[in-house]
């Protein structure tokens, strides 16, 4: 694999989007030395490597550990947690679905949705404008690729004030999609509609465009091709993308914070902020549990999609 | 990342060859009927509504969206632009649009006590100077809403006991019911209002007392839960003069400028109310931001530290990733790929969990940090451990994305790369700074870059770890930690009053650096792709 491959979305073919997947080259099981090293060698060249490792290893889990240890702590206050757990028990685990003042079923429901809709309308609009780009040649198509690679350089939420008053506005004729609904909230965060063009439109470049054209000789229209023929094959993309978008808009606090203020609207981010600055050191049990509520569906994608992540953020892709 | 995508697609336009044809199938066709149905019936639904409130930009905005769609979709041209419709229309409606708003506001003096216009304060002033004459007529209430009962909006249901006519009566003014449902003299029932309970009222008491509805020589207000009257006020507004005259004393107020606000206020010098309303108020906003001292120093400052900040969270996460990735990246070493999925680990984690986890560990008394080295420092407390506990944070949050960047730029490097260099001599350090170290900056450089942009406005770091903090008690609008961001937001949502035009200077300004960044990356990507 060249560096050039690596630089940007165009990955060869699907499998190569994993650059560094796997165990690097076809690991010999045995060092490629014809001879066996020496114990002090081994330490000099490899071992020493471990213990750099497992610093590393130790320096990221261990958050990790200290909130499992207090989410299972029956006491869930600051004082009482320690990086081990000392008793396990799920009443935090139960609080958090019994206190109708903090309702967190109704927070992760909330936050499934958001991040439902916001990910499916944003892959599916990047995708279509993807396949524009990567397929139609027309006029402004290179203006129209810089415009997009440069407003994406302006995070939204530089424009929070301007989003508020317009949802205000809003509001007032069209009370659903105001301010305080999980539909207008949904609205902002599709601004970032054309998120994933440019990752899906160099995957759409790796595919060779005698695919469509036989498809075109054969009578299919271009609806046809990009239903039939390229979104089958766009799927490994798809699903970084959509990862990607998914986990972007779980992490959205700012907005969300400002549009979502009735306990009822509230995302999983905007409650949990709530729970810990209502009561730092005695609700630290109760945001742990929910955290790992949150955090578990997450991290298992992303190591089941670890290979293809790798090749997507290499490629420019951005995670909030 | 941009170096490449700039270049012309690699296969260059063989599908433009074949002519495109357009779609036949029948489930295309249905979702083309059925797409511009949708669009169309909602407009339709939506368009009494936006005349009544006059919300004439809003209707130009939907209706010209229809046209668009139509367009676009229920012929047989502009076959790209099917595909890019949708997305460049919610692209435009909640990114392109809401920033030259910004722009707009930055001209005005919205804020709080500002956010209405000159002619709703102006009902206002007058339906709050409304008095109940003792012989006042008496109307019977229910109060209902078109909103939610917590939040509004409010709307009177009035009946006369007179005549047992019904009527509605907002903000706006009074206007006929008669579709209502009348019980005992009381409304209980009308098509599009929702009635709230007597606790409701309760609750909402405050809102309802400022709810007017202005009326020919004086207003309805609310008395009690199920009781409203007509008063009158000796005010008199003169549309034509724009004044407002007490007929009791004779005094004329004026629209007059104090401060950034306008109110009416009379020759000698009275305010009639302390009511103000949204004004253009031209470049006063930046000229404040320019001339200030205090306001200058804390924009200066906090530009500063974005920078710091910014430069680094790049540098720290990038220095741990690469060395880890070279350290790791040996084939001898085994379990690289539980290496790998263990050190995902704080990138996989959504960062608002992290990030809240992480503003518990600094906690001088309970905290984990001090906890495991012994130290009992405040680390928020004072400005620089409180900077040094936010980069801390930032290298645990971002350390993970760059070690998977540069492993994947390693094993791109040619092995026979490493070979020559290394029969050349050139081993161990040396042969990392001149041979590897520059190839893995060609694929990375990018990403550092765009890495960058992305913590020069990383609000959500700061404000879930530190709020922005520390303060000093002479200025709570300014914190140690603060990006320029966070400051904006803070002007613009704080406790201290919302002052959205000045906010709204500032994020413009916010938006001329971020550009500065990223024609920086621009450049250097550009430059990047010469190199190469």
């Amino acid at each position: 694999m060249t560096s050039q491959e690596l630089r940007a979305g165009t990955p060869t073919a699907p499998g190569h989007l994993a650059a560094p997947g796997g165990d690097g080259p076809p690991a010999p099981s045995a060092p490629p030395t014809a001879y066996r090293m020496s114990r002090g060698r081994w330490w000099r060249e490899v071992g020493w490597r471990h213990v750099v490792g497992l610093a590393a290893v130790a320096f990221a889990v261990f958050p990790v550990l200290y909130i499992v240890s207090a989410a299972f702590n029956p006491l869930g206050s600051v004082v009482s947690t320690d990086l081990v757990p000392r008793q396990l028990s799920l009443v935090n685990f139960q609080a958090l679905f019994t206190d109708p003042s903090r309702p967190f079923g109704r927070w992760m429901l909330n936050t499934l949705v958001v991040c439902t809709s916001v990910t499916l309308i944003q892959v599916t609009c990047s995708a279509f404008a993807a396949y524009a780009f990567s397929r139609f040649r027309f006029r402004g198509r290179r203006g129209g690729l810089l415009a997009l690679l440069l407003i994406q350089m302006f995070p939204q939420i530089l424009a929070t004030i301007a989003l508020f008053l317009l949802f205000t506005d809003l509001g007032e004729v069209i009370p659903a999609i105001g301010l305080n609904t999980l539909a207008g909230y949904v609205l902002v965060m599709c601004g970032n509609a054309f998120a994933q063009v440019w990752l899906i439109k160099g995957f759409f470049d790796s595919i060779p465009a005698s695919l469509d054209e036989a498809a075109t000789v054969d009578g299919a229209g271009h609806a046809t091709i990009f239903f039939r023929i390229l979104l089958p094959l766009l799927v490994p993309i798809l699903a970084v993308t959509s990862l990607l978008a998914f986990v972007g808009v779980i992490s959205e606090f700012l907005i969300a914070s400002i549009f979502l203020r009735e306990a009822g609207v509230r995302t999983v981010a905007v409650g949990l902020w709530s729970v810990i600055e209502n009561d730092r050191s005695n609700n630290l049990g109760l945001f742990a549990a929910g955290a790992l509520l949150t955090a578990i569906p997450v991290v298992l994608l992303f190591q089941y999609l670890q290979r293809f992540i790798v090749g997507g953020i290499t490629a420019g892709g951005v995670k909030g | 990342m941009v170096s490449q995508q700039l270049r012309p697609a690699p296969q260059e336009s063989p599908a433009s060859h074949a002519a495109p044809r357009g779609s036949r199938s029948v489930p295309v066709l249905l979702l083309k009927v059925l797409v511009l149905a949708v669009v169309i019936s909602t407009v339709v639904a939506l368009t009494p509504a936006l005349v009544a409130a006059e919300r004439w930009g809003f209707l130009v905005f939907f209706w010209v969206l229809v046209l668009l769609v139509v367009a676009v979709y229920a012929t047989r041209r502009a076959i790209p632009l099917k595909y890019l419709l949708p997305g460049a229309v919610l692209l435009f409606s909640f990114v392109v649009y809401p920033v030259i708003s910004t722009f707009q506001v930055s001209l005005t003096n919205l804020g709080d006590g500002t956010r209405a216009t000159r002619e709703e304060a102006t009902a206002q002033i007058l339906g709050a100077s409304v008095v109940q004459a003792p012989d006042a007529p008496r109307y019977n209430l229910s109060v209902a809403t078109t909103g939610s009962p917590s939040a509004g909006p409010y709307a009177f249901l009035l009946v006369d006991p007179a005549t047992g006519e019904a009527s509605v009566g907002t903000d706006e003014g009074l206007e006929p019911l008669p579709d209502a449902t009348v019980t005992d003299g009381f409304v209980t029932a009308a098509d599009g209002y929702e009635l709230l309970t007597p606790v409701q009222v309760n609750d909402a008491s405050a809102q309802l007392a400022d709810l007017t509805v202005p009326v020919d020589g004086g207003a309805i207000r609310q008395l009690g839960i199920r009781q409203a009257f007509l008063g009158s006020t000796p005010l008199v507004y003169d549309e034509d003069a724009e004044t407002i005259t007490n007929t009791d004393t004779g005094a004329v107020y004026a629209p007059t400028l104090q401060g950034d606000r306008e109110y009416y206020v009379s020759a000698d010098g009275q305010r009639l109310s302390d009511q103000s309303w949204a004004a253009d108020v031209g470049l006063a906003n930046y000229v404040r931001a320019f001339t200030d001292a205090r306001i200058l120093s804390d924009f200066l400052g906090t530009f500063g530290w974005t920078l710091v900040f910014a430069t680094l969270s790049v540098a720290t996460t990038f220095a741990l990733g690469t060395v880890l990735a070279i350290v790791l990246n040996d084939r001898r070493v085994r379990g690289q790929k539980v290496y790998r999925s263990v050190l995902l680990l704080p990138y996989a984690i959504p960062s608002f969990i992290s990030l809240l986890l992480w503003s518990g560990f600094w906690n001088t008394d309970f905290g984990l940090i001090n906890d495991l080295t012994g130290l009992s420092v405040n680390w928020f407390g004072g400005e620089t451990t409180a900077k040094v506990a936010v980069i801390l944070t930032n290298l645990w949050l971002g350390f993970p994305y760059m070690f998977l960047v540069v492993t994947g730029a390693l094993q791109a490097i040619p092995e026979d790369l490493k070979e020559a260099a290394g029969l050349d001599g050139a081993g161990g350090f040396t042969g990392f700074r001149t041979i590897t170290f520059p190839l893995l900056l060609i694929p990375t450089a990018p990403l550092l870059v765009a890495s960058f942009a992305f913590n020069f406005n990383n609000f959500n770091t700061i404000f879930l770890l530190t709020g922005g903090g520390p303060f000093t008690p002479d200025n709570p609008t300014a914190g140690g930690t603060d990006l320029l961001i966070s400051y904006t937001i803070r002007l613009a949502f704080g406790a201290s009053g919302a002052q959205f035009g000045f906010a709204s200077a500032i994020a413009v300004l916010l938006f001329i650096l971020t550009g500065v960044v990223a024609a920086l990356q621009f450049r250097l990507t550009r430059r990047l792709e010469d190199v190469i």
